[in-house]
């Protein structure tokens, strides 16, 4: 099949001119050995959605964690909304990361805390009053579809549930960019797709620039082909053919970033591996 | 090949001193600093305080009774078993009080805070507070540091008294002296320097149990397995450690304070 990113019911293509929202360039990263990979370049422009694609340990984690200054690059620099933070100093970083949203891997819940108070966590710590905190929880919750889940707390949460309110988390503050780290690894294909249309409906609906790191094929093809019907408040295929074109591919391999592309681009990538990995 | 590992043994050693020196330092220096969890702060507060309470009453009592029982028969043989209560109260209120608290609270809290805190960071949970704005050091590190302080300063003053009121009930009940005398001994030879030096070394116990148990928690790695190391390390060198300051301590304040 051949995909074109032909204008569909989608928004406004990327505005190159305000600048890219994360900026990697010639970045290295190593922990006690040889580094988990190097010469990493790739950005992230406003209402984009790129895919991180790439096989199980190849460093696609720390890549994201690297972004939002969670760890250090030895070598390189890291921009995020236009400033340079691989040097910059933890305390500075802390209102920097407080603008962007990070969904982890297993969902990182503070299991002492009740599902309100994980998802409220920032508005709590800015003493937002509870009233106005307790009506965006609930309108959180309803974005991801667990509003009755408002005061368990997170160990009675099945695993999908539990990263649905770490998405709700990650949106409660209207982030200007979305980190998702694996947001469908060890789900069922029922709940990944739930998990998939949360992540749709945010970048169809808010136009937040995200960053989503996977190595599940699918779901990357799904974000690309599908787009959020907010009349029917579901997700629905684009029209045969056509693709998002605000949502890009970056492959990783072996320490180096090997593709940067469209899907279009992805599928018709004449490198092996990128062959080997969409077989 | 061992020259090898001692040199890299070495260089962990004094590269752990460092890392621990920044993170107690950083930790102090946030006091100072807003934001300031002042919740948190009466939380832990609560947990090592009152919770300690208990272990705290039962060690002091103990003690004490333990002291009156060997310090009476020895003194007898001197027909000095009057002096019994100077005796409990000195070593209670100079030494013991603090030392035990110190080591008891240690083995309950530095592991608590280094299991709890390890297990945030094998789950991300540190990562996520980072991600969301909130620095760790300030929300989950200083308010422990703080409240093992304050609390360990009161907890000491608990041992002491439940100290010397178990010297007492062994005093009394099993040695057959007479109790007015006992307490008589044990106030009226107490100087403020003594006073003091008990008082002064709970600050220095509290902050090295709370930044170690901390210290060990945030550098935790290799999931559960690291967790349990984490806890192990974290007793074994704030118990080691106290004892060391406890000398350090009465070394210095014995040249300035001589009773």
């Amino acid at each position: 099949m051949t995909y074109a990113a032909i204008p569909a019911p989608q928004p406004p293509p990327v505005n190159a001119a305000q600048g890219p929202v994360v900026a990697l360039r010639n970045v290295a990263q190593a922990f006690d050995g040889p580094p988990v990979f190097e010469d990493v370049s790739f950005s992230v422009a406003p209402a984009e959605t790129r895919i991180l694609l790439g096989p199980a340990g190849v460093g696609k984690s720390v890549l994201l964690k690297l972004i939002i200054g969670l760890l250090r690059p030895i070598e390189g620099s890291v921009e995020l909304f236009g400033e340079e933070i691989s040097q910059m100093p933890e305390e500075k970083l802390f209102p920097l990361r407080a603008r962007a949203g990070m969904v982890f891997q297993e969902g990182a819940l503070f299991d002492s805390l009740t599902v309100r108070d994980n998802v409220a966590y920032q508005l709590i710590q800015e003493r937002v009053p509870d009233e106005a905190i307790d009506a965006r929880v609930h309108e959180a919750l309803r974005f991801v579809g667990l509003e009755q889940t408002f005061a368990l707390y997170p160990s009675s949460l099945s695993g999908g549930m539990r990263r649905r309110v770490a998405i709700a988390r990650a949106l409660i503050h209207q982030p200007e960019l979305i980190l998702y780290d694996s947001p469908t690894g060890g789900l069922d294909p029922v709940t990944s797709e739930t998990i998939i249309e949360l992540i749709v409906k945010q970048r169809d609906v808010r136009a937040t620039p995200s960053l989503l790191v996977t190595h599940r094929l699918q779901d990357a093809f799904t974000l690309c082909t599908h787009h959020f019907d907010s009349e029917e408040d579901r997700m629905v295929p684009l029209p045969e053919g056509q693709t998002n074109r605000n949502t890009t591919f970056l492959m990783l391999n072996e320490g180096h970033l090997i593709f940067d592309g469209s899907l279009d681009e992805l599928v018709h990538s004449k490198d092996p591996f990128v062959r080997e990995f969409l077989e | 090949m061992a020259i090898h590992t001692i040199d890299r043994t070495a260089k962990q050693i004094v590269l752990t001193v460092q890392e621990y020196s920044l993170f107690a330092g950083r930790a102090l220096m946030n006091l100072f600093r807003p934001p300031i969890y002042w919740t948190d702060f009466l939380i832990q507060c609560d947990v090592i305080g009152v919770g300690s309470l208990p272990i705290v009453i039962l060690s002091g009592f103990f003690t004490g009774g333990v002291l009156s029982l060997q310090s009476s028969a020895t003194l007898s043989a001197f027909g000095a078993a009057a002096v019994t209560g100077q005796f409990v109260s000195l070593t209670m209120i100079r030494e013991l009080g603090a030392v035990l608290t110190g080591i008891m609270v240690s083995g309950r809290n530095a592991s608590s805070m280094a299991s709890e805190l390890g297990s945030m960071v094998v789950t991300e949970q540190i990562d996520a507070m980072r991600a969301l704005g909130v620095d760790p050091m300030r929300k989950l590190v200083t308010p422990r540091v703080f409240a093992t302080i304050t609390m360990l300063l009161f907890l000491t003053i608990v041992a002491d008294a439940f100290g010397i009121m178990g010297g007492a009930a062994v005093t009394v009940f099993l040695n057959h002296q007479n109790g007015t005398q006992y307490f008589h001994m044990a106030y009226e030879h107490l100087r403020y320097p003594d006073i003091v030096q008990g008082l002064v070394k709970p600050l220095f116990f509290g902050y090295i149990i709370a930044s170690i148990g901390c210290f060990y928690g945030m550098r935790t790695t290799g999931g559960t397995e690291g967790v349990g190391r984490s806890t192990i390390a974290a007793v074994v060198n704030a118990s080691v450690l106290i004892i060391f300051v406890d000398f350090l301590i009465t070394h210095v304040l014995l040249s300035i304070l001589p009773s």
